[in-house]
Parts: C-alpha cells; structure tokens; sequence
C-alpha cells in the first residue's frame, strides 16, 4: 500500500507542476501588461469601446435605445453618416477618424438589470475583448457597482442612464462619469412647479423602487415638498420588477394623501401609473382637492408605454427630442435616419456620454485613462442638446438646465408625448459637491 | 493516513483531474473561455455543482433552494471582510459555516417529507430568504443595491494590524490580491479540495447508505436504520459546499446581491446537474461549464460578431444565415441551452458523462471487433 501511496503523490506532483509551469506564460503576460495601462490599444489600429446595456429585464426598452445611441455615435466617430452631435459641438478636438486615428470597434454585453450579471459583463469586456471604456447602464445600483469595478481595474466608465445621487455623491469613483442628471436636480427643478401648480397644503405619498435610485430620489423629493410646506403620508418601498403594484396601490385611497409620488422607472412606472390611474386615483377628491399624481423622473420611452395615463402628469427629464437647439436636432435627424424613430433621454445621454470620451481622448492625445480623466474634468462644452454643460471637476457630474416636463394632452404624434413645461437653469439646480459624502480616490 | 488513502484508479482521476483543472487558462483560451473571470466562474460554480449532486446524486432529494446557501454564504464572506479583515481566509470559514448553520435548520424541516413535497419546502426556504434579503433584512443586505465594501469599514484585525485599504478594497490572501488568475488558483484549490471530498465521500460506507437511501428509503427503514440523520447531513455538507461557492464568489468580486438567492439561481444547479449527469463525479462540473460559458460567451454574440464571422460567404447567404443564427446567440442564448437540455435529457438520460461512456464503449467494441476480425484473418 506504500508504494501505492508514493505513485500517487509522485502523480500529484507532477501533475501540480505541470500545471504551474504551463500557467507560467499567461502569468507573464499579464504583468507586461500591467507596467502599461490597462487595454492599451498600443500601435493597434483601432480601438474597443464596451456598451453594457439591459436588454433583459425592467429596463430593458431603455437599454436597447441606448445600443442604437452607442452603434450610431461609433458610427460618427468613425467618419460614417452624417456626424450628427459632431457638428454641432463645442469646443470638439473629434475629426471623424475615429479617435487618435484607431478606428472605433465595440462589444456589447447585458447587464440584466443585476448587480452580478452586470459586473460580469463588464469583466469579460475588460479581461477578454480588451475594451479601454465601458459605458451604459439604466439602472443606479448596476451604474454604482460597475463603476468601482472599473475603478479598480483602472478603465473609464462613462454612466448611462442613472439618476442617483450616490453615483456622484456617496459613490463617486475617480474612473466614473455622469452626463445625466440626479434626483437631487430633479427635486430643485420640480419644486416651485408643484408649488405652482398644486400649492403649499398637500399630504404625498411615496411609492419608491427599493434600491439606491428610489431611496436618493426619495429623499430627494420629500425635502423639496417639506420645505414647501407639504407633509409625507407614507414612503413604502417596492421590489424592482414588481409587475403588480395593485398591494400597494390600495392602501393609498384611504391614506388621506392627496398626491401619490411614484419613485419608479421603466417598466415598473409603466406598470405603477397604469394601476394607479385604473384604481380610480386621478377622479378622486381628497381633502377638498383633486388627487394627482407626480412621476418625478420622466421619459418619453415610459410615456409611450404607459400611453393615455400620462396626460397631465408633471416630472422631470434630462432631455427631449423635440427640443429645439441645433445640438438635439442634429441628434434627432441623424437618429431618426438610421432607426426611424426619435431617441429617448436615454439615448441622448449614452450618445454623448460615447462622444464626450472619444473627444476627451483625442485631446489628451492619448488613451491613458489619467490623461483622459484630466481632460474630462472641469470640460465646459455646447451643442450637445442641454446647452452650456461643465463636467464638476470635485465629483465628475455634469451641470447643466433640466427640463420639467408635463404629459401632452394633445399629442401630434405617437412620440410626442411630452411637453416641456419649464427649462430650469442650471443654477437653480446646482449644489455643494460636499453635501453627500464619498471620495474620488486616485488615478493610479 | 486512512483518510487520504485512495485507490489507483481513483487517484489517476484525482491526478488528471488536478492537471486539467490548473491548466483552464491554456486549453480554455482558443475557445474564448480562458480569461480570469470566467475561469472563476467555472470553479465557483463547479463546487456548486459538486455539493448540489452530494444531495441530489446520491440520495435523489431534489432541493430546489440550493441558492439560498450560496447567497448567505456570500452575504457573511463580506460581512466578514467588512467587520474582520480583507483577508480571505476567515471569509471562507464564516461563509461555509453559517451556509452549513442554515442548512441545519432547513434541512430539518424539509427533510420531513420527500418527492415533490421536499423540494417545494426548500423553495419555499429560498424564496422566503431571498424576499427578506430584498426587503425586510435591507440593514444587514442593502436590499437591490447590494452589499459592498467600504474603504471606511471597521475591519477589526486589519485595523490592529494598521493595514491601510485603497478606495475600494479586494479580498486578499498573503498580500495577494484575490482578483485575476490568483483569484481563480484560489478558487481551483477550492474546487480540488471540495472534489476530492466529494471523491472520499463517493467511495465511503456512508456514500453507500446514502445511495441505499436513493434505492430503497422504505427498505432501510424496515432494516432498522434510522435515515435521517444521514440525509441532514448530507444536506449539510451540501449546503455548505454552496456556501464555499458563495463566499468564493465574494472573494473574487466582494460584492453580494440578492439576486444570487433566487429560485432561478436554485434552477441552474438543477440544469448544471442533470445536464452533466446525476450522481457522476465529474458531471456536474462539466454541467457548471457549460452553462456558464453559455451564459458568458454566446450571450454576447451580436449580429455584428456574425457578420464578422461569416463574411467569406457571399452577401445574400451571409444575411440569411446569420437570420438563422442570430435567435440563438446574443439574449437568445438561454433558447440555445433550452434546446440543448431537452436533447440531452431525451437522448441522454444520463447526462453528458453518460455520452462520453456511450461513445467509449462504442469505440472499444469497434476496436475489439476489428482486433477479432485481425485475428481471424492472419
């Protein structure tokens, strides 16, 4: 039996050995890398962008029209079609060659509206398909794992959708920015509308998607109407991907709140406000005033979903189509061409988000990410459909006017939907960056 | 050391099973499967699997709540390395052994009744732990966002030590970061250890009384065994293989959600298991890789990709055929692996393992027929 016990570990052995000794390369390898930069593109000749998205899940309608933004923003970047936001831009160091002169190519992933699925995406784009920058994303709590992710490994991540104030507040990463807004802009733009509209004696009623998202917008808009002098009945929290609100929706008719605040995105709103409006809510009249409802974060890809309920309903957006600069026309023109359809807020912002990094590259002249991340902060630009923007150097959050937008009574159009009741400017909506917290860190 | 002892033809599997294993990154590489994350995938998932078939192959429960282990077990991973240490070794052990605490106490309950009945029990058990860690527990999960680490966790251990942590902290052993390929070497060990285990407990009197129980649980009874200790425990070592494989995935990436509690999680173990072949050794390993490289590869495919791939074809045919293909790859993928499952279980029962020993027998009765036919002609 000893001898037995020799082979065996003689096999033992020699199959650990053979097995380090075969892993030895890849470990080389590697550590070549690391001297560099991650994913250097080096002398290659072109350059790998990576495009998490949700093509699954509650997001997902928003997800696919942010890939349509990424193909078509890669496309100009490439010299293709007709350049659109290319044109129009200012200051723009982009010539329609691709950037530094490697010609764009892409990967795509999706994100699942998950955490895990979404960090795992990511990781095979940055440890397979060699991608320098990941962007993409609708949802805060994929936006907030994904950008430490790419923070440790060194890669720039560009948020897409994501409306949280912990994404450049609490969470804010040294290799993550935001060209969307947050709820905190979204509740100083909203307020003096609903002070407005619907006067300083309400009782609200939050329904909020249970993650980071709902929690910041939240709190968010609970400051705004306390500090107008209205009181909050209740703030229930619901799950993400819910399907069916009507358990929550119930308790609302006999809470004595006259206005109900829907903290939900996506399909959940769709879901929350049809409900809601079927439930009878809206023909109510509690306290002697009519019941309404508020969706503080609006977009046109909901409206559309949600079709007749969003008559009349206040909220606020980062974006339009029907906006009217030539930045968001030339976007508008250019989207419509190769889809056939307007983009939604979604697709503006990921289509500039792509364009603001490629930019960013070619003006430090190269895609080192501390160079690049140099370039990005403090960048004041314009054309590119909000007007005057500055990405804040202290967070890496852009600025720039928020819309407050109202249900279209009379739509012309399938897609026109939202009417834009305010433009708020962005001194309205700016704030201290010290108020949340959190640190960048360092480029290393 | 009896307990290490193995026969020869088992420790020439442990052997070969060894080298294949450390040798992932080089044979998995052309097939686009050889990078750090997925490697770790593959090793996570596959003690997953190794533990799910310690229940579910030998004595023939079926639990459907199998996540529920890997979700605590990687909820207290980093708890662990947000109250211990950033070390990984302690977020290992308290992560296998609350899954295994868990385990107890489920384990006891559903194990009162089998069948169908047991292992709607043990989704219940799940569902119910993944709907608190969505709601109620939002304190100790953090709910949809998820729980991660913090630079300014208290972290006791490295706090005596004055360890100083960057922006966001990774899981580390000996100074090594447990990201990249150390972290899959960390994960393969495991993998190794937990087989190996699996191994022993194939080959022991005990491995034997749980597939007695498998056979005839009735018949047991009747000879005056007592079975349910023995199913509690193989429960509980099951159990806490998943928790192993959720603390490794904390390790890996120290981030824990909610997500990786739902009965979906629960489902993919079946797959993994049925798919590679029930009660086999190596099956549900194999079963693992498969989905998971599924799950990572083909799901990223786009049509663009396709293009790509078949553009020495003329124009005409190129689009027709990638119209063909692209339902079956991008977010099609789980359409791909639905197919593949429901052939397999058809025309497999046993899973691919049982594949592999089909066409080896069949290539050894050829090979013995011809060496015959050989000799009848010389």
């Amino acid at each position: 039996m000893s001898d037995l016990k020799f082979t065996r570990r003689g096999v033992l052995k020699s199959g650990a050995a053979l097995g380090a000794a075969g892993v030895a390369p890849s470990f080389f390898v590697r550590n070549a890398w690391a001297q560099d930069f991650t994913n250097n593109p080096g002398n290659g000749s072109s350059v790998v962008l990576g495009f998490n998205v949700p093509q699954t899940g509650a997001y997902a309608d928003e997800g696919a029209d942010e890939l349509r933004a990424y193909q078509l923003a890669v496309k100009h970047i490439n010299g293709e079609g007709d350049g659109g936001m290319l044109n129009t831009m200012t200051p723009l160091s982009l010539k329609g060659n691709g950037v530094l002169g490697k010609k764009v190519e892409y990967v795509t992933g999706d994100t699942q509206t998950k955490s895990d699925a979404a960090r795992a995406s990511a990781k095979r784009m940055i440890e397979k398909d060699g991608a320098i920058m990941i962007t993409g994303g609708s949802s805060s709590g994929v936006a907030v794992a994904v950008q430490s992710l790419c923070h440790e490994a060194g890669i720039i991540f560009m948020a897409g959708l994501t409306h949280s104030n912990d994404t450049t507040g609490k969470d804010k990463r040294k290799y993550g920015f935001r060209h969307f807004f947050n709820a905190y802009m979204s509740g100083a733009a909203l307020g003096p509308v609903l002070e407005a509209r619907y006067g300083k004696d309400r009782n609200a009623y939050h329904l909020t998607a249970d993650y980071t998202w709902g929690w910041t917008q939240e709190e968010s808009i609970k400051n705004t109407t306390e500090a107008l002098g209205w009181k909050t009945t209740a703030a229930v929290r619901t799950p993400l991907g819910a399907g069916d609100f009507s358990q929550y929706i119930t308790p609302v008719l006999n809470s004595g709140a006259d206005v109900l605040i829907l903290n939900h995105y996506g399909k959940d709103m769709i879901n929350s406000l049809t409900q809601a409006v079927q439930f009878g809510l809206r023909d109510k009249q509690v306290n002697g005033k009519n019941f309404v409802i508020v969706v503080p974060l609006f977009s046109r890809l909901m409206a559309q979903g949600a079709g007749e309920n969003i008559k009349g309903i206040l909220g606020t957006t980062n974006w339009n189509w029907s906006l009217t600069d030539a930045g968001s026309q030339a976007f508008v023109k250019s989207f419509g061409a190769e889809y056939g359809f307007p983009p939604s807020q979604a697709a503006h912002t990921c289509y500039t988000q792509a364009l603001l990094y490629a930019n960013a590259c070619e003006t430090a002249g190269t895609f080192y990410p501390c160079e690049v991340i140099n370039a990005l902060e403090g960048f004041k630009f314009d054309g590119a459909g909000n007007g005057p923007t500055e990405y804040r150097a202290a967070d890496h959050q852009c600025f720039k006017d928020v819309l407050v937008v109202e249900g279209n009574e009379n739509p012309s159009s399938q897609f026109d939907l939202l009417q834009v009741v305010q433009v708020v400017p962005r001194a309205q909506v700016e704030y201290d960056p010290a108020i949340f917290g959190g640190e960048l860190g360092t480029c290393s | 050391m009896k307990l290490f002892k193995l026969s020869a033809k088992d420790a020439i599997m442990m052997a070969v099973f060894i080298a294949v294993v450390l040798t992932m990154p080089i044979w998995l590489k052309p097939i686009g499967a050889g990078y750090p994350d997925l490697l770790q995938k593959f090793a996570i998932f596959g003690l997953f699997a190794i533990g799910f078939n310690i229940l579910f192959g030998l004595t023939g429960y079926l639990s459907f709540g199998h996540a529920a282990f890997l979700g605590v077990g990687s909820y207290t991973a980093v708890w662990s390395f947000k109250l211990v240490s950033m070390s990984v070794i302690p977020a290992v052990i308290f992560g296998t052994v609350l899954a295994g605490l868990f385990a107890v106490v489920i384990g006891y309950v559903s194990l009162r009744r089998t069948g169908i009945y047991f292992s709607i029990l043990t989704l219940a058990f799940a569902q119910m732990c993944y709907k608190m860690a969505y709601s109620v527990l939002t304190p100790i999960t953090n709910g949809e966002t998820g729980l991660r680490v913090l630079r300014d966790d208290p972290r006791v251990v490295d706090a005596m030590f004055g360890v100083e942590q960057n922006a966001v902290p990774v899981g580390e052993l000996f100074g090594i970061n447990m990201q990249g390929y150390p972290g899959f070497y960390f994960c393969a060990a495991m993998l190794i250890l937990g087989f190996f285990i699996a191994l022993r407990i194939f080959r022991s009197p005990f491995g034997m009384m749980l597939t007695a129980i498998k056979t005839n649980q009735t018949r047991m009874r009747y000879t005056g065994f007592n079975t349910r200790p023995y199913l509690l425990v193989a429960f509980v070592i099951s159990g806490m293989y998943a928790g192993m494989a959720g603390s490794l995935m904390a390790v890996t990436d120290p981030l824990a959600g909610a997500e990786r509690m739902q009965w979906t999680a629960s489902g993919e173990v079946v797959l993994m298991t049925i798919l590679g072949g029930v009660g086999t050794l190596v099956g549900p390993i194999l079963g693992a890789g498969i989905i998971k490289y599924f799950e990572n590869i083909f799901s990223a495919i786009n049509e663009s990709t396709l293009h790509q791939a078949f553009d020495f074809l003329p124009d005409s045919i190129d689009n027709v055929v990638v119209a063909i293909i692209s339902p079956f790859v991008g977010d099609g993928w789980h359409l791909t692996l639905g197919t593949l499952f429901v052939v397999i279980v058809i025309f497999l029962p046993g899973g691919l393992v049982d594949g592999i020993s089909r066409i080896r027998k069949r290539f050894s009765r050829k090979s013995h027929a011809s060496s015959t036919t050989g000799a009848s002609e010389g």
